[in-house]
This record gives C-alpha cells, sequence and structure tokens, in this order.
C-alpha cells in the first residue's frame, strides 16, 4: 500500500480525529531510511499506551514502529499479554487471535501475502510477550522457524507473566521469587537465542531497548533478512518494573544494569554468512545514499 | 446416492470479476447454480477421501494446512496432490491441530479461501480456535470426519465430537453420504463466505462410514471451478495493508470493567449468532431446505442425520414390510438448527425416534429442546466407540418402545 490510501476524504476531513489527520500529514509511512530520530519530528505510529507509567515496552513499541522499513506493508501479529492492550493505537494493521499461537497465524499471512502479491514485500512481524513465545508457544515458534518461515519474531521479554500479575516464565532467571515460585524458580532462563540460533534463523538478536539506535538496527537487519533469506529472531528486555519492585523512572537503569559486563542482556548477536553479506550491502547503500542526499543539500547551498 | 431431485431456486448468481475467466489449470470460473445446475454430471465410484478431493479440485482454495489424524489423513494428503498439480496456492503440513487451526486463520486473515480438515481428537486439540475463527469472521472451512475422542484411545467412528462445535459460532453441517460431502463442501464456501454469513463452517461426515467407503457419486465436470474468495466483500477489514489502519479503540475492552466493555462483546456474539442464523436464506436454496422429508404425514418418524439417517433408510424398509409404517426427516444443518422446519415436519408424529452414533445423545437433546410435547421424542437407539447401527437394530428398538413383538429372528438369538 502506497501512502495514497492513507487519505482524508474533503467532505469528512473536518470531522476525522486530529491524530488521524496528523497520520495522513506527517507520518513517515514509505520514508525511505525512516528510524528513531523522526520521533519528534514526524507523527509516530502509535497513538497512547495503556502500559503502567514508564514501561520500558512503551518506548520498545515506539522504537520498533518507527524503525520498521515499509510500515505501509507490514502486518503485525500478536497475542495475549500486555503487548495486545497496545496493538488498538498502533497504525499498523495487526492481528491477535489467542495466546500463544502467533508464529502459526504468522505462517499462513506471510504465505498468503506472498501468494496475493508476489510483486510487493509484505512484511509480517511476530510480536508476543515471553510467555507466548517461549512458554505455551515453543512449539509453534520453533516450527516457523525450522520450517523457514520468512518473517521476524519479536520477544518482549520481561522475565515474567506482567499481565496476569507477574508469575514465573521460562525466560525468568533462577532463583527470582515470584507468584508459582515460591520458593524460587528452580531452573535456569531459557536459552531462547541459541535455541533461535540453532532452529534455523538466519538473524538472531538479544539487547535492551536502552539504546534507540540499537534497537533500529536490530529491528531493519532482522525485518530485511526475513524478507530475502529466513526466519529472524529478536529478543528484547523490556523489565517489568512493577513486578520487580522498581519505580517508574527506574527502567532504564534496570536495563543498563543488565546488559553491562556480566549481565544477563549483554548484547548479543548471531548471523549466518548470507544474512551478515545482505546487511553490509544494505549498510552501503543506506551509506551512499546519506552521502548523496549530503553532496545535492551542498550543491544546492553552493547552487 | 441420495441426490435430491426437483429444482431447486438460485441463489444470488456470483458477479466475480473473474466468472468465466479460466484459471492456470484451465478451468472456468462458473457460478455455484451452474456448477450444480446447469451441467452435466458424471457419476463416478469413489470413497469419502477422494471425493473430498474433487471439491478441492473445483474449490478455487488458496490455502490448505495439512496434519495426519485417522481418518481423515488420506484426504488431507490427497489435497497435498492437487497442490502439487498446480489447484491451490499454498499447502502445506502443520504441527497439530491447534496449530494448524492458527496457519488457517493466518492465512484466512491474509485473504485466502482455506480449507482444512481433522477428526476426533484432532477437534478438540484445535477447539480454542474455533470460536476466535468464528469472532475474528473468518470463513474458513474444516471438514470434520468424526471419530471417537474417548480414552481408551479409539479411532472408530463416533459422533460426539460434533456436539463440542454446536456453540462455537460456525455453520455445522452434517454430511450423510459422499454426495453429500462433495456437494455441501462446494455450496458451504459458498455461504459461509456471503458478506452478511461471513463465519467458519464445519462440515462434518462420519469417519470411516463416509470417508472410507465407495459410493456412487454425481460429479460435475472438472473443468469447473468456483468463482474466487473476494476478501474484500469481508465484513471486517482484510490484514494484507492494503486499506488505510485504524486505531481501534482508546480503551482495549479486554481490562475494562464496564457496561461499555460488556456490551461491546455481548453484541459481538449476538452478531455472530446472527450471522449463522442469516445463512439460512443461502442455505436453504443451495441445500433445498435444511432438512429433507419423506413420509412425514406418518405416526411414527425417525429424526436424525448423518449415517444414522442412511441406516434409518432401510430400518423404514425393514418396518414396512411387517406393515409399519414410519417416516424420516433428515437434518442437514446442524446449526443454523432447522428449528421450525423440524417442528412442522413432526406435527404429525406421535413418536419421534433419534438414532445416534454417540453416547450422549445430543440430537435427540437438541430435538426436545425445539418440540412442543416432547415427551414424543424417544433418544435412540444409541451406538458409540466405533460399533455399527445395523438397520435390524433400530427397527427392533422402535418395535420394542411402541410395545410390539420382536421379529422371529430377533427372538431366537
Amino acid at each position: 500500500m502506497s501512502k495514497e490510501k492513507i487519505q482524508l476524504c474533503d467532505e469528512f476531513a473536518s470531522i476525522m480525529p486530529p491524530e488521524y489527520q496528523e497520520l495522513v500529514e506527517s507520518a513517515t509511512y514509505g520514508k525511505q531510511d525512516r528510524g528513531w530520530k523522526d520521533i519528534g519530528s514526524s507523527k509516530e505510529l502509535i497513538e497512547q499506551h495503556s502500559l503502567c507509567a514508564g514501561c520500558p515496552e512503551s518506548i520498545a513499541f515506539r522504537y520498533i514502529l518507527a524503525s520498521l522499513p515499509a510500515p505501509e506493508d507490514t502486518v503485525f501479529v500478536g497475542s495475549t499479554g500486555c503487548t495486545s492492550l497496545v496493538f488498538p493505537h498502533v497504525a499498523v494493521q495487526n492481528i491477535h487471535s489467542l495466546f500463544g499461537n502467533q508464529n502459526a497465524v504468522a505462517s499462513g499471512l506471510k504465505r498468503t501475502l506472498k501468494s496475493r502479491f508476489p510483486d510487493v514485500e509484505k512484511d509480517v512481524v511476530v510480536l508476543a510477550g515471553d510467555g507466548a513465545t517461549v512458554d505455551i508457544g515453543l512449539d509453534m515458534t520453533m516450527q516457523s522457524w525450522f520450517r523457514q518461515e520468512k518473517f521476524t519474531t519479536i520477544c518482549f521479554d520481561n522475565e515474567l507473566y506482567a499481565n496476569t500479575g507477574g508469575q514465573e516464565s521460562g525466560l525468568m532467571q533462577k532463583g527470582f521469587v515470584a507468584k508459582m515460585a515460591p520458593k524460587g524458580k528452580n531452573f535456569d532462563k531459557v536459552r531462547l537465542a541459541e535455541i533461535a540460533r540453532e532452529a534455523g534463523c538466519a538473524y538472531v538478536a538479544m539487547l535492551t531497548v536502552s539504546k534507540p539506535n540499537r534497537v533500529e538496527e536490530a529491528i531493519k537487519n532482522a525485518v530485511h533478512v526475513a524478507r530475502e533469506i529466513g526466519p529472524t529472531f529478536v529478543q528484547l528486555y523490556t523489565p517489568c518494573i512493577l513486578e520487580i519492585g522498581k519505580q517508574s523512572m527506574e527502567g532504564l537503569d534496570e536495563m543498563k544494569d543488565s546488559e553491562s559486563i556480566g549481565g544477563r542482556f549483554v548484547q548479543k548477536e548471531f548471523v549466518t554468512e548470507e544474512a551478515q553479506k545482505l546487511i553490509d550491502s544494505l549498510k552501503a547503500e543506506a551509506k551512499a545514499r546519506k552521502k548523496a542526499a549530503k553532496d545535492a543539500a551542498k550543491a544546492a547551498k553552493v547552487g | 446416492m441420495n441426490k435430491p431431485v426437483g429444482t431447486p431456486k438460485r441463489i444470488i448468481a456470483s458477479k466475480h470479476v473473474k466468472l468465466g475467466q479460466k484459471n492456470a489449470k484451465g478451468q472456468t470460473y462458473t457460478d455455484i447454480n451452474d456448477i450444480f445446475y446447469n451441467s452435466e454430471q458424471k457419476p463416478v465410484f469413489f470413497t469419502g477421501s477422494e471425493v473430498i478431493k474433487e471439491a478441492i479440485r473445483r474449490a478455487s482454495v488458496g490455502t490448505s494446512v495439512a496434519y495426519p489424524i485417522t481418518p481423515q489423513s488420506e484426504a488431507a494428503a490427497l489435497i497435498g496432490e492437487l497442490y502439487a498439480e498446480g489447484y491451490l496456492d499454498e499447502y502445506f503440513r502443520g504441527e497439530s491441530e491447534f496449530a494448524v487451526m492458527g496457519q488457517c486463520a493466518g492465512a484466512a486473515f491474509g485473504g485466502h479461501r482455506v480449507f482444512t480438515t481433522t477428526a476426533g481428537p484432532g477437534t478438540l486439540r484445535a477447539m480454542e480456535n474455533f470460536p476466535m475463527w468464528a469472532g475474528s469472521r473468518l470463513p474458513i472451512q474444516v471438514c470434520v470426519t468424526c471419530r471417537g475422542i474417548n480414552s481408551p484411545l479409539s479411532i472408530q467412528p463416533d459422533t460426539l465430537e460434533m456436539h463440542y462445535l454446536l456453540e462455537a459460532g460456525m455453520l455445522v453441517w452434517h454430511a450423510e453420504t459422499a454426495q453429500d460431502l462433495f456437494d455441501f463442501i462446494l455450496k458451504g464456501f459458498i455461504v459461509a463466505e456471503q458478506p452478511d454469513v461471513h463465519v467458519p463452517i464445519a462440515v462434518c461426515c462420519d469417519g470411516f462410514f463416509v470417508t472410507h467407503t465407495k459410493d456412487t457419486v454425481e460429479l460435475p465436470s472438472e473443468d469447473l471451478c468456483l468463482t474466487p474468495y473476494d476478501p474484500y466483500k469481508s465484513p471486517v477489514t482484510v490484514m494484507d495493508m492494503e486499506s488505510a489502519p485504524i486505531r481501534m479503540m482508546r480503551d482495549p475492552f479486554v481490562m475494562k470493567s464496564n457496561y461499555i466493555s460488556y456490551s461491546t462483546h455481548a453484541s459481538w456474539q449476538q452478531e455472530v449468532q446472527s450471522a449463522v442464523e442469516r445463512s439460512r436464506k443461502h442455505t436453504i436454496p443451495l441445500l433445498d431446505g435444511l432438512i429433507d422429508e419423506i413420509n412425514t404425514d406418518r405416526e411414527i418418524l425417525i429424526v436424525s442425520s448423518g449415517t444414522a439417517v442412511s441406516q434409518s433408510r432401510e430400518a423404514i424398509r425393514l418396518l414396512e414390510q411387517e406393515g409399519i409404517k414410519v417416516g424420516l426427516v433428515k437434518i442437514k444443518t446442524v446449526r443454523p438448527f432447522p428449528k421450525e422446519e423440524i417442528r412442522q415436519a413432526t406435527k404429525n408424529a406421535k413418536h419421534i425416534f433419534v438414532p445416534e452414533f454417540n453416547i450422549a445423545g445430543w440430537m435427540a437433546r437438541e430435538i426436545k429442546a425445539v418440540l412442543p410435547d416432547n415427551e414424543r421424542v424417544y433418544a435412540g437407539p444409541h451406538v458409540a466407540g466405533g460399533m455399527t447401527m445395523p438397520s435390524e437394530v433400530i427397527a427392533e428398538e422402535i418395535k420394542q418402545h411402541l410395545g410390539m413383538k420382536p421379529s422371529p429372528s430377533r427372538r431366537r438369538s
């Protein structure tokens, strides 16, 4: 879909909600090299969120939506959990169907869009929590990777079931005392990034959302590799400040602590050779575009 | 062969832009009325599984997802052969019925016509998906080849699983024969995809009795196929980003404990139920009514669906030889339930027998719930766990209930 389809009918323009008018005027659908730096200077594709004050998931949503290479041709598949409270506010089509079946839905969707639109790249992006991705949905998550389904899976890892009130999850750290783990969780945090690599993901990244440029890079790499090569996986630490006993302003510090040396979320990437080649060539192209734009601006100034 | 005779009325003809054009396989996109009523039908001698394949060959299906479970495995694999020949756009094996129904949902959200098959424990494993399909208004067709769901493990025919489907918000049709199965699959797509219906459909048949036995079935030419599904006639948005995305709501209803939230959910449930009811007007001309009636002016009637009807036809013949006259009502659609039709058809009956291939007798309960003077309804005979229901058993149980003498052969045993 091009931006031309997101228009206002003149007769009804005055009664359209202001947020929709802003979307038409200044959202970045169709803009090449869109990214997190557009935040603040253009209309974001998330209107509000109904998450807790200071929840790192909300900033993760904003970075991801700003970083999608082509939101005008992207469909999200979500799952039950805190993320499902945000999707109704997002100006990209999205599906919520059940808890845990997100990668199955995305498999059917991606194949259908490929078949219906053979000449248009329609990106499918799964965005679900760790309970949906690892516990109830692990079978379907991994099977989609085995089958080499060409879409991106993003896991918001908050290390517990947040929306139901802080129960133990497979991605919780060992020893953490939570609901349903009254004596502390007695097995290790599931090594999902390694599982993704072994299950056939061409690009895997694990990081926190403390640095927007890193999130942007991971999302762009993941979506581009999924288009051309095979399944991709991005695991983002979005701590549930409420359930780990932190204040609403402490989310950023929690992420920074966990990604420093020796932490659980030291950034890591697993990239196949083929995927790395693609990423390098895309980077070179983006760099060339930037240089050309700079040169053109310089020439215009001189002229 | 139990093909209804007569000239049914047509349903609104397809106005699809591809009507009359040819697909990649050289088949001509043809109006459903013309496929069944204005084209030559040729008899073939096929198993039910082969008949499913022949229906899908002519159904212009986009995606089918398969998973092995007896007794539908053969049909699901035969559809794979159609895919290899180029009749379907997408086909693959899922990892479980729960996943398969999710994959079907994804394909339908994306705008494909979707077909899958399942049975027994598979239906129950998939169950969470069915109300989701209905609530999401996905007109997916699942062919349910009924088998036992009990433990110890059984793979034999048993219709108990249909009972679990009744309140899922789907159309539920029950084929008696392979001919029904062929007709219901093709007609089912057209009814389920009507913009004012647009809900999923389960086309059920009794496993083995229908899937694994051969029967004479009349088929239209394989050069004809259904007009394609048009996703833009859907009452809800197609998830392909070809229409402008909108912010759906300010406050997600799931988190709100207030009247607006409850009311929204309640009205949507009512709408799905109404959509199932609205399918009547499209189904009646295509299936020639939701029920079939034979001699319903008689005092003794058998009312049932599926293979139980076939066995009842023979029981009626046996009873007739002894001078006992029995009429028959065959229920073709269990959802929508033909409440008025059954009331009318049974208004003169003094005794109503409901033979069933399950232990619960759910069909008898459904019938009792809509009839006046429902002490007329006798729930039986029942068989379960894969047992056959010989026509003699039906005949004897009718006679026993009416206080008549058992037949001589019966007395000997």
